[in-house]
This record gives structure tokens, C-alpha cells and sequence, in this order.
């Protein structure tokens, strides 16, 4: 098994990420996922306004690929609208399927780092928890 | 002891350095070929021929038994074929327990018990308008005998202990348990699954009521469990599951019940299991505790000393080896279980991470999850030596410095 395929740069260091871990100030959405295999806990929390992601940020504790995840997507997804956002997330599951096109691929940028997950079942439940939760929060 | 790796066909297999046999062990090529020849030479239904190979069929079952009541230091007729220590528990719950406690008694549980002598009892409790009562370990990681007394009283209908935690791999002090249980005629339920692997047992000795032990933890296979009873209680209890097997006659408007242990033993059993439990008990007896013991006790110091060595690491209880059983929990500084365990498995290292089924303690902890490394009689020193290595590259590797 080639480790850094899943430990890359990109993960390591977004683990450690502070940036997106915080409250945010007059949330319309808050919404807890669990990934009771790790122990993964998240609480995503959302201002979206006029069909805009305006802030996002995330708290809890779990395993550095979670919390690279949850970091890399609100990256991604923050300041964009509802829609386009559903179809990120979309693209990211086709990643983790390994159905996924070189342009698309692009389109996730720094979350792409996250391919590497796809071929270590063990762990998909970690990468995609935050984007699950993601998924159920714009439903809401 | 003679290095033994190969007697297991799934280690032959060098760069795999399995370290969680606390979770399941791996099986001795005796077992393996036992449980086939019993398919290939003896297989029918027990007690349920008249015709000479189902009579093998029950010799093979019996003989799985008596071969057990040696191991555990006990008669044949106090043992119960169960799938696993969880359903040996469950099995009391539900016969002696129903019928011996009621609202107002108390049922004494260590915070460290695997769920499955926690949760049994919780809900026992509460369907009776019972209490459970936790008694806790002290800043080592052990159970006193303080405790016990400040929890143990006449209220007290029965104490559920581990005699090796799961987590801690610290022996409990059982003797002073049952002497303070009996004291207030509670009875005493021993778990022993995590004990019997790595060391003697003599339940009627020992003078516990229940003892529970897994067969796939103790080199076995998976399914076949034991549950020990004191003779007067198990003949006292009703019947768990009813149906084929447990019964000496129905009719149509009752029954009347096998005599123990075979009461307990409802529908067809695995007596494949039965019999791959009984080669994985002559493979233990003919190592001889002497030398398992001396190997395990080394290669737990050896782990140890070197895990001590090691910037970050913390080791849950007391981290003397010397009564120190099969497993050593620990975390590594700022980074998680799993992805510590996932960075060992690159190595060929395989650990558990999570809250090995114990969560109350990890909380009591204030740890939520841990890592945990656990012997069998076929680790190495080569084994603790891999996974050494490659713990001490953990934190650089996430990007930490050390
Ligand atoms: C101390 C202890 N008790 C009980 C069990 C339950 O064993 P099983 O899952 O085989 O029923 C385990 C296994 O993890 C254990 O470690
Ligand atoms: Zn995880």
C-alpha cells in the first residue's frame, strides 16, 4: 500500500487546519455527522443567503482525513450557490467511486488530493462524511 | 519456546505482523485440520442418530466438552456450548437474572467491562427497576479492593467483572471479588474471555458462579463459545432459548427440560466448533503455561520498554509488564487511532483503533478512542520489533515534529 497516495501533502497539512474550524456567526444551518467507525464527529455549520453559500465552517474531532476533508470542502464550497455546490459534491462521490473524468477531477482542486481514498475501503467513510453532512444541510 | 508462526498457516505469510488477537486470534493448522476430519469422518446430527456415525458425531461433542471442563478446572456437566462470551453472558441475563433480580437490588459492574458484560446488565436493570452500580479503577488503571467494598453491599445481587480487561490488560483482583460477593450472596459473573488465553484457569478454585469465554479469541474458531455455571445454579435456572435439544419430553400442553448443561443447548449445535475448540485446547496444553506465559510476559516487556522509548506515546494503566495480560492500549500524541493504525497496516502491522467496545471507560479515560497492540503465543520478537519501527515514524510521517 502506497501511504502517501492517501497521507499526501495536501491532507496532512489540512488536517492541522485551523482555518475553516469555527462557529459561524448568524448560521441558518447546523447539522452534526457522525462516522461511528472512527469515531469521526462533525458539526457543519452554514449561512446561506439568496441561495449562496456566504460562510461555512466546521467543528469536532475525528481522524486527519476527516478533518482534511471537512477542510478542503468547505474550501471548495464556500461562496458558492446551492446548486453548483450539489453538483461538487456530486463529483466528489464520482471521485471516490473512481468514476471520475480528468475535467472533473480539476474542478474539486485541492480536494482532489482525496482520490487516493478511494482504494482503501476502510477509510471512504472518513473522506465522505463531511460531504454527506454537506449534502443534507443544503437539503434542509 | 520454538518459534510457532508456522504452525499457523495464515502467518507463514512474513510480512504480516499480526497484533490484534485480542480482537480474534488466528488458528494453529491442528485446529483447521481438526474441524475438517470431524466434516470429513464424523458429521451428523448429535444426540439425534441411532446409527453409528451420529454416535461419532456425539462422542465428538462430548469429548469437545470434557476436553474444556479440563482446560477451565471444572466438571463437563457445568459447561454450556454458547456462540461466544457475549451470548454466555446474555444466557444469564436472561435466566438467572429475570428470576433473581428484582426492583430495589443492585447489580455491580466495572466501568472498564467490554459492552457485553455492561449493556446485558443495563438492561436487565431496567427492565426489573434494578440499579447497576460502577465501580471505577483508581489513577493506575486498577480495581481495589477499596472499591469493591465501597460498591459491594446486601443490596448486591450480582458483580460482573473481567478478570483481564480488554483494554487495560490489567488483572482484576477476582479472588477478593467473589470472597466480598459472597459475603452478601450476590453471585459472581466472570468474563474470561481476555484472561483464558494468557493464562490457568481453575473456576471451581476460583469459586466464581458464571465464567464466559470466546473460542475464537483463544485460538478456536469463531462461533463457539463456552459458558461456565456452578452445577446448583444452572440447574436452578430456567431455560434460555427453547425448542430441539433442550428438551426430555413435550406434549401438548408443556414440556419438561433437558438435565444441564444440554437445557441450554437448544437446536443443532457446532460441533465442528466444539471440536476445533477441543485441538485448539490440546495445542495450548501441550505448549504448557509455563512456556506461553514466558513468552508473552517477554514480549510484553520487550514492547513495552520500547514503546516507553518512544516521544508521545501514552500507555493506558498501569504499564508494569508483569501483571500486565495480552494487551497494551495507547495513543500517540495529536494523532488519531485510525490513522495511526492505517499507517502501521503500510508495514504490514495490523492494531486495533476505536473504543474496543468499552466506551464508558474511554470515557472515564477522557480518551474517546484508543490504539491497542495484543499478543498471541505465535508473535515474535520480530513482530514488536516491526511495529516499534514503525510507531516511531507516526508523528514525523503526519507531519508533526517529535
Ligand atoms: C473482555 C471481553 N469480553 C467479552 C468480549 C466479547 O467477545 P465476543 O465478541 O466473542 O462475544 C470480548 C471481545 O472483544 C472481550 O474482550
Ligand atoms: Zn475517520
Amino acid at each position: 500500500m502506497d501511504l502517501r497516495a492517501i497521507y499526501n501533502q495536501v491532507i496532512t497539512e489540512n488536517s492541522r487546519s485551523k482555518e475553516h474550524r469555527h462557529p459561524v456567526e448568524g448560521c441558518t444551518c447546523s447539522l452534526e455527522g457522525v462516522n461511528p467507525s472512527c469515531g469521526d464527529d462533525i458539526t457543519l455549520q452554514l449561512r446561506v443567503k439568496d441561495g449562496v453559500i456566504e460562510d461555512a465552517g466546521f467543528l469536532g474531532a475525528g481522524c486527519a482525513i476527516s478533518q482534511a476533508s471537512a477542510s478542503l470542502m468547505i474550501d471548495l464550497l464556500k461562496g458558492r450557490t446551492v446548486e453548483e455546490a450539489k453538483r461538487l459534491i456530486d463529483t466528489f462521490f464520482k471521485m471516490i467511486k473512481g468514476e471520475i473524468s480528468p475535467e472533473e477531477l480539476e474542478e474539486l482542486e485541492d480536494a482532489a488530493a482525496l482520490q487516493g481514498i478511494a482504494h482503501t475501503p476502510a477509510r471512504v467513510k472518513c473522506a465522505v462524511l463531511a460531504w454527506h453532512t454537506m449534502e443534507e444541510a443544503l437539503d434542509k | 519456546m520454538r518459534e510457532l508462526r508456522d504452525d499457523f498457516p495464515i502467518l507463514r505469510d512474513r510480512s504480516l505482523h499480526y497484533l490484534d488477537t485480542a480482537a480474534t486470534s488466528q488458528h494453529p493448522e491442528c485446529v483447521l485440520d481438526a474441524v475438517r476430519n470431524y466434516y470429513e469422518t464424523a458429521n451428523a446430527n448429535p444426540h439425534r442418530g441411532v446409527y453409528e456415525l451420529a454416535q461419532r458425531a456425539t462422542d465428538a461433542s462430548d469429548e469437545a466438552r470434557a476436553a474444556a471442563a479440563r482446560f477451565l478446572g471444572c466438571d463437563d456437566r457445568e459447561l454450556v456450548f454458547t456462540r461466544n462470551a457475549t451470548e454466555s453472558i446474555n444466557l444469564v441475563a436472561y435466566t438467572w437474572g429475570r428470576v433473581n433480580v428484582a426492583a430495589g437490588d443492585e447489580i455491580a459492574v466495572y466501568v472498564a467491562e467490554h459492552h457485553s458484560n455492561m449493556v446485558p446488565w443495563q438492561r436487565l436493570a431496567l427492565e426489573k427497576g434494578a440499579a447497576v452500580r460502577y465501580m471505577y479503577p483508581d489513577e493506575h488503571g486498577r480495581l481495589t479492593e477499596a472499591e469493591l467494598r465501597r460498591v459491594i453491599n446486601e443490596k448486591t445481587r450480582l458483580v460482573a467483572l473481567a478478570q483481564v480487561s480488554n483494554v487495560l490488560g490489567l488483572l482484576a483482583p477476582v479472588e477478593k471479588a467473589i470472597e466480598l460477593a459472597h459475603q452478601v450472596g450476590a453471585v459472581v459473573m466472570l468474563d474470561c474471555a481476555q484472561s483464558a488465553p494468557h493464562m490457568p484457569l481453575n473456576l471451581h478454585e476460583l469459586g466464581c458462579d458464571f465464567a464466559a469465554l470466546s473460542g475464537h479469541k483463544l485460538y478456536a474458531p469463531m462461533g463457539i463459545g463456552l459458558l461456565y455455571g456452578r452445577f446448583e445454579l444452572l440447574d436452578a435456572m430456567p431455560p434460555f432459548l427453547s425448542g430441539g435439544d433442550m428438551i426430555s419430553s413435550v406434549h401438548e400442553y408443556g414440556a419438561a427440560w433437558a438435565d444441564v448443561p444440554r437445557k441450554f443447548e437448544a437446536g443443532t449445535v457446532d460441533v465442528g466448533g466444539q471440536v476445533g475448540l477441543r485441538a485448539a485446547i490440546e495445542y495450548m496444553e501441550k505448549l504448557g503455561w509455563e512456556a506461553i506465559t514466558k513468552h508473552e510476559a517477554h514480549l510484553m516487556e520487550l514492547c513495552l520498554e520500547g514503546m516507553a522509548a518512544i516521544p508521545g506515546i501514552t500507555v493506558y494503566g498501569d504499564a508494569d509488564p508483569r501483571e500486565r495480560y495480552g494487551v497494551i492500549s495507547f495513543n500517540v500524541e495529536d494523532v488519531h487511532p485510525h490513522d495511526v493504525a492505517s499507517i502501521l497496516d503500510a508495514d504490514g502491522v495490523c492494531i486495533r483503533a476505536g473504543h474496543h467496545c468499552a466506551q464508558p471507560l474511554m470515557d472515564r479515560l477522557g480518551i474517546g478512542r484508543c490504539c491497542r497492540a495484543s499478543f498471541g503465543v505465535y508473535n515474535t520478537e520480530e513482530d514488536v520489533r516491526s511495529f516499534l519501527g514503525s510507531l516511531k515514524n507516526v508523528r514525523s510521517f503526519m507531519g508533526y515534529g517529535s
